[in-house]
């Protein structure tokens, strides 16, 4: 599967946030977005996951499902968690792993390798900031989408949950995955290209 | 299906739980259809009459009041992102959405309308009357409701707007439930006539509203 950008430009409030950005990503690839605050990076990966229309130019996508929009192949980590403070962790991971179509069978190992087994029937409005992001974290793995687009991943994480992190991307990538990363720092993917914005 | 049943079964999750208003809806019903005895005084004749309307606004009021969070809450914490990246289409979720939502805060108003009768001094057949047609048009009431939960979403202005969008266009569905259960008790007009056109305003919006919704969000994409 390989994702191309031609042209693309994102209006947000009147403003013209970015334009005539071309890029390609094959599999097996990372591509890292770099840029100052207000550059246009976390609407560039709304834009790829379809949450955001773009002003013009064009996405195209080789191989992949035929059946399914990109939106629907790209997993979208964001700075909003999507989880609600009043189910339990294993109750809002198991419903984002099947209303995502995700595998119900690696919901178990998507909390281990995330560390929160033991807060499974926590309710997640008691979570911390660290955990939180680690329960996003965790549907990568429950459920397998072939375009990571991560938006600032390390935040709130401690260093042991980066290294997690970057396993993880290394072990996506090895598959034949795709990681688009908006980042300020280093985050561990190697062998990734860099666009700045 | 599975998609949608996990999100059906979130929703009537979330409602049951702490904060999560499933009472709020009939808890206001109650004290608005207590609160006007006492304010239009022990006239049991008057009371009778007017019953059915009392029961119906207070309905419709306490419907409004838990339709805020329908969509906002989702948008808020980014749920409506991933919502949007599932594979269920987006009209099929906001369905299933408002039909959790009714079950949630519509049905228990129904539930709890006959006891409120009682209240207003409604005799036998007006009660079954009220809760039928309760029961056939607060779902409009929801999916109605669920546009105006769209659009203030994609506008990212809750509250009130909701309610300046939404009263207006629960009108005819208000005339008609009324209507039914007057005609039920004291006539000239057949019930059957009003009915059938509070059914059709209520598999109407059933259809329109998801479709509206999805379009409000969609086009809201910015």
């Amino acid at each position: 599967m390989k994702l191309a950008a031609r042209d693309l430009a994102c209006r947000r409030g009147g403003r013209l946030v970015f334009d005539r950005l071309s890029f390609s990503v094959a599999r097996g690839q990372g591509l890292i977005v770099t840029g100052r605050n207000g550059a246009g990076k976390s609407s560039l990966l709304r834009v790829v996951a379809g949450l955001l229309t773009p002003e013009g130019g064009e996405l195209t996508v080789d191989g992949g499902d035929p059946e399914l929009s990109l939106g629907e192949q790209c997993h979208y980590i964001g700075h909003q968690d999507a989880q609600k403070p009043s189910l339990t962790v294993l109750e809002n991971l198991t419903f984002w792993t099947r209303f995502l179509d995700g595998e119900p069978n690696r919901i178990n190992d998507a909390l281990t390798a995330t560390g929160l087994e033991d807060l499974a029937a926590l309710p997640a409005g008691y979570l911390s900031a660290g955990q939180r992001r680690r329960l996003s974290l965790a549907r990568l793995i429950a459920i397998p989408r072939p375009v990571w687009l991560l938006d600032e991943p390390t935040t709130a994480l401690d260093v042991s949950a980066q290294e997690m992190l970057a396993r993880l991307m290394a072990q996506h990538l090895d598959g034949g995955g795709l990681i688009l990363a908006a980042v300020h720092g280093a985050i561990g993917l190697k062998h990734a290209q860099e666009l700045r914005l | 299906m599975t998609a949608l049943s996990a999100l059906m079964v979130r929703d009537l999750r979330l409602a049951v739980r702490v904060g999560g208003g499933a009472l709020i809806g009939v808890l206001f019903f109650l004290i608005v259809v207590t609160l006007i005895p006492f304010a239009i005084g022990p006239d049991l004749n008057l009371l009778a009459r007017i019953g059915p309307a009392i029961l119906w606004l207070g309905a419709l009021l306490a419907s409004l009041l838990t339709l805020d969070r329908l969509l906002a809450a989702d948008q808020e914490d980014g749920s409506l992102d991933l919502l949007l990246m599932g594979r269920a289409p987006l009209e099929l979720a906001f369905a299933t959405k408002a039909a959790a939502h009714w079950l949630a805060t519509g049905l228990p108003l129904v539930v709890a309308a006959p006891l409120l009768g009682l209240l207003l001094n409604l005799d036998l057949p007006a009660i079954g009357a009220v809760m039928l047609t309760l029961l056939v048009g607060t779902p409009a009431l929801t999916f109605i409701g669920l546009i105006g939960a769209a659009l203030a979403a994609a506008l990212r202005r809750g509250g009130l707007l909701l309610a300046v969008l939404v009263l207006p266009l629960t009108i005819p569905v208000l005339i008609f439930g009324v209507a039914s259960t007057t005609a039920a008790v004291m006539g000239p007009v057949p019930f059957g006539t009003p009915f059938a056109i509070l059914c059709a305003l209520s598999l109407a919006s059933l259809v329109i509203g998801p479709f509206a919704a999805a379009l409000a969000i969609r086009h809201g994409l910015e």
